[in-house]
């Protein structure tokens, strides 16, 4: 099993997502993340999709996603050859006594409160996946109550030379 | 001037020069239908929707241009599901339209309504929800190219009843662009290069062809690569009639019950040239064994095809005809005299075979199809139902001719036969159409019998009649203790009553003497259907038989005692 990060560049237009979808899930796969987004050309939509499985099949999955009529081009983001950012917004158990703790815990990850309420702290936090798992580690022990993330967008990084 | 969506559509299909289309009216497909009732293009009513798309279906197998379809919403949608699927799997072209409620009620569950883009998602080439009046001339032009060109497939247009009654200007355009859609035709000089260099430098070659030659007409191009190289020669079911099979270079069919010299070559070969097949499984059998010494070329116009079940290590994507003149140009001499002398030696030696009857009066189903070879000449277009009637179609026929063998090779699919028979024949009205059925089979579209009838096909209905679903029987007896669980059907009606009823010929043969004079008799029939029920032996078995997932070694030859 490995993690395979594809970048969609499809035709904005409706049922383009279930046509790609359908491709992971008729093989048995769970997209882990999934970002849908416009691009900077109105016509063309960006899909970014996080999936764990057998490289062989997903090499084919590859295949098969070239194939699709609205899909436009398919490319494999490597951690090292891409910059990778997601947002997480996590919700917390915060009684007054931890606000302060919670809130420099905060600081250190670049995070910021995005609400406040009695007895719950709002974060929310962006970056790499990296940094927000361990955000989400590291407050863990003050309870999470809900989580959620955006999913994974990646731009690939131009080559110097 | 403005015209109706329903107009549009059937403008548009004068402008692709659609002669047949096969179909079933309903109710949000009435305005097209309207429109077809004067339009020059020939309208072949099906009694089931399946029968028009499988219809549809024979007709493009036959003729190599597209099938056109047309349905209602729901019910006849659904209805046209295992066609699409059928075509997608054997990459036939089909222009699909069907009906769907108006734009307003989408979503509703109205009447008759389904989400028929949702649900062919998977099994077709592409889809379409026509949403807006003025898209609707460019989407069929888009449909046409897309189904027709690179691998071909079904393409599903979807158009919704306010969408045909709605009125805009018709332009069909022209030309047609996709940027996301271009398919590779000309293959990589330099592969194809690489590729006669390693066919030069190989002692044991083998050529392992399939439909993908028939589709792209490449037939020639093969027959021009074997006489320049000598290199022997096997086909996939749906590869059969691309080089033919009564030359001495042929092995015939390969897989699961393929020729014994055509899998043992395989299996034996240094280099696998694959052109236009893709290692399905009931070729390959348990892969890791399939071709422990042999480096393979594979040439396909579906770059998904390469390196999918075997890894290659000369793909050339493109066109098969293309790619195969090209090599013609290429190739140089190679010097295989051992090999094919060895090959020939298997092939005499282990030729396909049967054992005749107990009862002299016995009936094989090998000596029916065998019969039917020979008394016409091997000249028929021959169509097949799905099992035993297919496997012993594929081997005791022999096929010299490209789009003279119709089959559902990829789904598998039972009730194709009659159907793609009548395509057939209405793409191909000079040539003799043969139904090869099982008694199973043949029921599942038995209906579009009076179709056949009232168009006056001559088509022989030729039912290998065993009283069982045989195939399946089969694998009970081989693999599953013989539990016939549900593969006995004798309480069948009779195919002579049942023929007459639809206005056909019914004639039964119940001995092996009566087989010629009964496939005579029919043959001399051109203004109706035949059915010719021949009651063979029940427990016949196909073989040879490479069991699922096994290799080659373990082949089963004949029955064991």
């Amino acid at each position: 099993m490995i993690k395979r990060i594809f970048s969609i560049k499809v035709e904005n237009r409706f049922g383009v997502l279930a046509r790609v979808a359908g491709l992971f899930s008729a093989r048995g796969y769970n997209i882990d993340s999934l970002a849908v987004s416009k691009t900077e050309h109105d016509d063309i939509s960006v899909m970014t999709v996080v999936v764990n499985g057998d490289d062989r099949i997903l090499e084919q999955v590859k295949k098969q996603l070239n194939k699709l009529i609205d899909v436009i081009k398919v490319s494999d983001h490597a951690p090292q050859s891409s910059v990778q950012r997601e947002l997480a917004l996590v919700k917390l158990n915060c009684p007054p006594a931890k606000r302060g703790e919670i809130i420099q815990l905060a600081e250190i990850f670049g995070a910021e409160v995005a609400d406040l309420a009695c007895k719950s702290i709002t974060i929310s936090i962006n970056g790499d996946p990296e940094k927000i798992e361990k955000f989400i580690e590291l407050s863990a022990p003050y309870g999470i109550k809900e989580s959620m993330r955006t999913g994974l967008v990646s731009i690939q990084r131009d080559k110097e030379k | 001037m403005k015209i109706k969506g329903a107009q549009i559509i059937v403008e548009s299909l004068i402008k692709e020069n659609v002669e047949y289309m096969f179909g079933y009216p309903g109710g949000v497909v009435i305005p097209i239908f309207h429109e077809i009732f004067n339009a020059p293009i020939k309208f072949i009513l099906s009694r089931h929707e399946q029968g028009a798309i499988h219809a549809a279906d024979g007709y493009a197998r036959a003729s190599g241009r597209p099938g056109v379809v047309l349905a209602t919403s729901g019910p006849g949608a659904t209805n046209l599901i295992t066609g699409i699927a059928t075509a997608h799997l054997d990459s036939v072209p089909l222009v699909v339209f069907t009906g769907q409620v108006s734009r307003d009620m989408i979503g509703n569950d109205a009447f008759q309504e389904v989400d028929i883009t949702g649900i062919t998602r998977p099994i077709s080439k592409h889809n379409y929800l026509v949403q807006d009046i003025k898209d609707l001339a460019t989407i069929i032009k888009e449909a046409f190219y897309i189904a027709t060109t690179g691998r071909p497939g079904p393409v599903v247009i979807d158009v919704p009843v306010d969408i045909s009654n709605s009125m805009h200007k018709f332009e069909y355009p022209e030309k047609i662009s996709i940027r996301s859609y271009k398919p590779t035709y000309e293959g990589h000089p330099g592969q194809i290069k690489k590729a006669c260099r390693l066919i030069e430098s190989s002692k044991r070659p083998i050529i392992y062809s399939g439909g993908g030659v028939i589709i792209s007409d490449a037939s020639e191009e093969l027959r021009e690569f074997v006489k320049l190289t000598g290199i022997p020669i096997t086909t996939t079911l749906l590869g059969m009639g691309a080089f033919p099979e009564t030359d001495p270079l042929s092995l015939e069919m390969l897989g699961m019950h393929g020729t014994y010299y055509a899998n043992t070559a395989v299996h034996e070969s240094d280099l696998l040239i694959a052109v236009g097949a893709r290692f399905d499984d009931r070729v390959t059998g348990k892969i890791n064994d399939f071709i422990p010494d042999a480096k393979v070329i594979h040439i396909d116009i579906d770059p998904a095809s390469v390196s999918k079940n075997v890894m290659v290590d000369v793909p050339i994507v493109g066109d098969c005809k293309k790619i195969l003149a090209a090599m013609n140009k290429e190739i140089k001499p190679v010097k295989i005299d051992e090999w094919v002398k060895k090959i020939k030696k298997l092939k005499k030696e282990n030729p396909l075979s049967y054992t005749e009857g107990k009862d002299e009066n016995d009936i094989k189903p090998q000596y029916v199809v065998e019969q039917l070879y020979k008394l016409t000449k091997g000249d028929a277009i021959i169509t097949t139902e799905v099992g035993q009637n297919q496997m012993w179609a594929a081997q005791f026929y022999k096929y010299t001719q490209p789009r003279s063998f119709i089959s559902s090779g990829g789904l598998g699919t039972m009730g194709f036969g009659l159907p793609a028979a009548i395509g057939a024949q209405f793409a191909r009205p000079d040539k003799k159409v043969i139904d090869i059925a099982g008694d199973g089979s043949i029921q599942m579209n038995v209906q579009e019998l009076i179709v056949a009838a009232q168009h006056k096909l001559p088509i022989i209905i030729a039912i290998l009649n065993n009283g069982f679903l045989g195939m399946v029987r089969q694998w009970q007896q081989l693999f599953w203790e013989k539990r016939y669980s549900h593969t006995c059907i004798n309480f069948a009606p009779d195919f002579v009553k049942l023929a007459e009823a639809y206005g056909c010929v019914g004639i039964r043969v119940t001995k092996k003497d009566e087989v010629a004079d009964a496939i005579k008799k029919a043959l001399k029939i051109n203004d109706k259907p035949i059915i010719i029920d021949f009651n063979v032996c029940r427990e016949e078995n196909v073989y040879p038989m490479v069991p699922a997932g096994k290799t080659i070694k373990e082949t089963i030859m004949r029955e064991l005692a």
